[in-house]
């Protein structure tokens, strides 16, 4: 019974979003305010049902309900109670509930605070979010429901949950990672708005800033979550594999790091807002399209089409929709803006428009290289495959373009910022930086590595400049409190994440570079020399987890002959799906990580090892928080907080017809 | 211009979307085997069952199926029967992958031997020639011994009549 | 190596994520690199999407095999890649050569670079001009 209320909660929320989609759109159009009126209820009890909707699905989990198909296929009754929780997204259904249920979250979001924004215009951004919840339910319900029932002979035990997402970064990323997605669907629908709209002026980029930026923030931390969970689960060390399934994270990150500066420009300045448009509209629709490519299987898996090719279709058919739908509203509106501006050619605009032209030029890139496999197959070329030595080829020269401009953006004027005296600072900046990046490769053993040269010095540039625009505005303002204090906090935000990505480009140059790595055959009493540490194999022993045996190994490490730290990893064999995991074991420390796996029995007692020192590892994801950080800085700016308003001519603003 | 420009990304996309219309009916994992239109690899084995030295030479002068199997995959178990019936059409070489004699003796004594010819490859160096990536996969070789299909998974009626046959009409 | 892993994988050309830790002996650090970096190029012909370095699939671990082997016997990186193309097929090339397939992969982003370039430059041409024809007026 109690599967039926989250079906039934689900049909509900399915149709109380055709109600959102279709009302308030209705109301504008026809100038009737009552209809608008109904944007905000529905959003609000949309909320609520698919909340109780994922309360039920959980709850499922919890109770070892085994007659819902979807927990059968996802849970066991060894399955300790947290990885329970975790597995209500675990695969596909669930996955698609939680997407859903994130997209309403985001919907009350708006509804509980767009009170300064016009009555219309809010009730245009439910509406549009309204519809994209439409196609989500309707493919749950249609193709992808996780309430199926095994009745009446409900499995007694469940298939587990596949042993690689039984991992606590696993409760976390995902969620994370689809606010961020689905946070940008905010971005989109303020910008599909204005386009319905017609009000094309600058007041759209203000409202939806800050929605942008938080997104962001969540993507950050979800794409840093995800990288953090495969360096430490996976059991190889790797931190990034530009799998289809990251880039698809990445592409949005790309595009949306791109739009958060280019609404910048648009709020500020009035400019770019055809350019800013089309951002937000892309952001999405990557986000989209990255989810259901690899969700669905057209760019890695296995047969799900050729088993349901209805899915498939529905798919593609929904980011038709969506995605074509809402470029054509663009190309038939944007295209009266005309906006040439008025800005030198060096000024901040030029700036930010160099960083827009690197991060898409990025964004497309990696979709390029992505989809490419794909594309030579449609035109029958046969199958090719493009991974990461691609990636890192273009990947890391169009980064050091992009840092080494980012130093100049925040010391530049809008307008017009030709006065040298500007950018003095960045003589000192680039003398140390360089003289230090060039330095820092002979300090390390091993050959010289003008990689890391190049590398450090960009992370030291970027670094140093920011921390001289910050000292910059500290003298201006007169003491560091007051300028905490007075400045906006997109600026304090930009500051933290700048520098965030200066800490990762250092940690990505230092363990791509640096990473010292043997694999070894050690039995019980063996010793090994790792970088300053020994290494010392003390113990085998078979453990019995809640649902796997492990082979566990005891390694003493020793600096300086003195017990430094005893770890434990283990080779585990899940009970229920036979299924081999490793768990490696990681110090951490500030300046490297000590990684420890064990690979196969190589007969006498004896295992093949992995020993690994990888310098600065951690700088990456702390670089990542720093960004994320920065993101939620940003927001905390008290003229968010306060009534928007509409004052016209503020921004060179022109209307176009509805 | 600009009025111009603004229609790009519908265009690139609807592109975008014409691909992945065509993706939806192509598998990415499916890959064609290197070997297609080549002839089988030299080798030097043993036949599984006499102990007998076994070369290219003394493969079938007629179309024929080369199946590799392993005692360890299961779903070679799954396509044994189709493979025991259609050994009544055309002659179906073993190449017994990676396996022990003892154990691949003893499944074929459990199972049934369809196999005209048994190549015993324990190490798999015909195998990686072969471009095998694992068992079960089946090459259809034709009479001069030259590769024109490789199927990998189960061979069953609906991958025979949708895959082999067109091929095997063509070279017979 | 388990088996069980292996039909694992076969069934559901699923992931096979553990760590592939051997214990060859090189000759040399420079071979070592070689190997590891052949380990990252080669792609497992039987995994989701794993290099043959990455994978524990059985293939990928033959397949490591034979590149030790080669380069121990004096093989090139491109006559190992060749070997491996000639079996395999080009499928197996995670850093895809230039050729007539790969023409828009290679020059694509940076032609994109470049023409985005030069639009953003032409943008910037218009501006500075309204901004010279503001500040002339005033």
């Amino acid at each position: 019974m109690i599967p039926e209320i989250g079906h039934f909660a689900l049909v509900l929320a399915f149709a109380v979003s055709i109600c959102l989609a279709v009302f308030p759109l209705y109301g504008y159009l026809t100038s009737q305010d009552g209809f608008c009126a109904t944007a905000k209820p529905l959003a609000l009890l949309q909320g609520f049902a698919l909340a109780v909707s994922f309360g039920v699905l959980m709850y499922g989990f919890l109770t070892h309900d085994f007659s819902v198909k979807y927990v059968a296929d996802n849970s066991n009754l060894d399955l300790p109670w947290h990885f329970r929780m975790s597995a209500v997204w675990g695969a596909h259904e669930g996955s698609l509930l939680l997407w859903a249920l994130i997209l309403a979250f985001w919907g009350v979001a708006v509804a509980l605070f767009s009170r300064g924004i016009p009555d219309h215009m809010s009730a245009l951004v439910l509406s549009v979010m309204g519809m994209i919840s439409v196609g989500f339910l309707a493919f749950m319900l249609f193709t992808s429901n996780p309430f199926v029932r095994i009745l009446p002979f409900a499995p007694g035990n469940g298939a587990d949950l596949n042993p690689l997402l039984q991992d606590p970064g696993l409760i976390f990323h995902p969620p994370m990672l689809y606010m961020g997605y689905v946070g940008l669907s905010v971005a989109f629908a303020f910008a599909m708005a204005s386009l319905i709209s017609g009000q094309l002026d600058a007041t759209w980029a203000r409202w939806s800033r800050p929605w942008t930026t938080v997104a962001w923030a969540f993507l950050t931390l979800g794409i840093a979550l995800g990288s953090w969970w495969a360096y430490y689960e996976l059991g190889w060390g790797g931190w990034w594999f530009w799998d289809p399934v990251e880039n698809a994270s990445l592409i949005p990150w790309l595009v949306a790091t791109a739009l958060m500066h280019s609404l910048a420009v648009t709020e500020k300045r009035g400019l770019f807002r055809s350019w800013t448009l089309l951002l937000a509209i892309a952001a999405f629709s990557l986000s989209l399209l990255g989810t259901f490519l690899v969700r669905s299987g057209v760019l890695t898996s296995v047969h799900a089409f050729a088993n349901d090719p209805e899915r498939g279709v529905f798919i593609l058919g929904f980011l038709v929709v969506v995605i074509g739908g809402s470029l054509t509203l663009y190309a038939l509106r944007a295209g009266k803006v005309s906006e040439p501006g008025e800005f030198a050619w060096i000024s901040r605009e030029s700036f930010l428009l160099f960083n827009n032209l690197v991060l898409t030029v990025m964004a497309v890139s990696v979709l390029l290289g992505t989809l490419y496999p794909l594309l030579v197959d449609a035109v029958g070329g046969g199958k090719v495959s493009v991974g990461p030595p691609f990636f890192n080829a273009v990947f890391v020269p169009l980064t050091a373009i992009l840092v080494s401009g980012m130093a100049f953006g925040p010391l530049a004027k809008w307008r017009k910022s030709d006065d040298p005296k500007l950018y003095r600072p960045l003589i000192v900046t680039l003398i140390v930086s360089v003289l230090v990046g060039l330095g820092w490769p002979s300090l390390l053993a091993g050959s010289y590595s003008i990689g890391t040269a190049i590398g450090v010095t960009l992370a030291l540039w970027l670094a140093i400049a920011t921390v001289v625009d910050f000292q910059k505005k500290v003298g201006l303002y007169g003491g560091l409190a007051t300028t905490l204090a007075r400045v906006e906090k997109g600026m304090i935000g930009m500051w933290f994440a700048h520098f965030g990505l200066a800490v990762m480009i250092l940690g990505v140059v230092m363990v791509e570079n640096h990473t010292e790595h043997r694999d070894l055959r050690m039995g019980v009493g063996d010793a090994q020399r790792l970088g300053n540490y020994d290494v010392r194999m003390t113990d085998l022993a078979v453990i019995n987890g809640p649902n796997y045996v492990a082979d566990q190994a005891t390694f003493e490490i020793y600096e300086d002959d003195q017990l430094f730290k005893t770890v434990t990893p283990q080779k585990r064999r899940y009970n229920a799906s036979g299924m081999v995991m490793t768990e490696a074991s990681i110090d951490s420390g500030l300046t490297r990580d000590l990684y420890i796996a064990m690979g196969e029995p190589l007969g006498d007692g004896d295992w093949a090892v992995r020993l690994s020192v990888k310098p600065f590892v951690d700088w990456i994801w702390a670089g990542a928080f720093l960004m994320g950080l920065g993101g939620f800085i940003s927001i905390t700016d008290r003229r968010y907080r306060q009534k928007f308003e509409v004052k016209k001519g503020e921004a060179s603003g022109e209307e176009v017809p509805a | 211009m600009n009025r111009l420009m603004v229609w790009l990304p519908l265009g690139i996309f609807a592109i975008l979307v014409g691909f992945f219309f065509k993706g939806l009916s192509l598998d990415p994992n499916e890959q064609p085997s290197a070997l297609i239109g080549q002839p089988v690899p030299v080798f030097e084995l043993t036949d599984l069952m006499t102990g007998e030295r076994l070369t290219r030479e003394q493969l079938p002068r007629q179309p024929f199926l080369l199946n590799v199997w392993a005692s360890w995959c299961i779903t070679c178990q799954v396509e044994h029967p189709y493979l025991t019936q259609l050994s009544k059409q055309m002659p179906v070489v073993g190449l017994n992958y990676k396996d022990t004699e003892t154990a691949a003796k003893n499944w074929l004594a459990k199972l049934g031997d369809p196999y005209a010819l048994q190549i015993f490859d324990p190490t798999g160096r015909l195998g990686l020639d072969l471009g095998v990536a694992g068992a079960p996969e089946t090459f259809l070789v034709d009479s001069n011994g030259v590769i024109h299909l490789r199927i990998q998974g189960e061979v069953n009626d609906r991958v025979y009549a949708k895959k082999i046959q067109p091929v095997l009409e063509t070279i017979q | 190596m388990n088996k069980s892993i292996l039909i694992a994988c076969l069934l559901s050309v699923s992931l096979c994520l553990h760590a592939a830790i051997e214990t060859y002996q090189f000759d040399s650090p420079e071979q070592e690199a070689r190997f590891r970096q052949l380990g990252y190029e080669l792609r497992c012909p039987k995994c989701q999407n794993q290099a043959i370095g990455d994978s524990d699939a059985e293939i990928s671990g033959d397949l490591r095999a034979e590149v030790y082997r080669m380069l121990k016997d004096g093989a090139t990186d491109d006559e190992i890649k060749e070997f491996m193309v000639a079996r395999y097929g080009r499928y197996v090339l995670y850093n895809p050569p230039l050729d007539k397939h790969t023409l828009i992969l290679w020059f694509g982003p940076a032609v994109l670079l470049i023409l985005g370039g030069i639009f953003v430059g032409l943008r910037i041409r218009q501006s500075k001009k309204a901004l010279e024809a503001g500040e002339s007026q005033t």
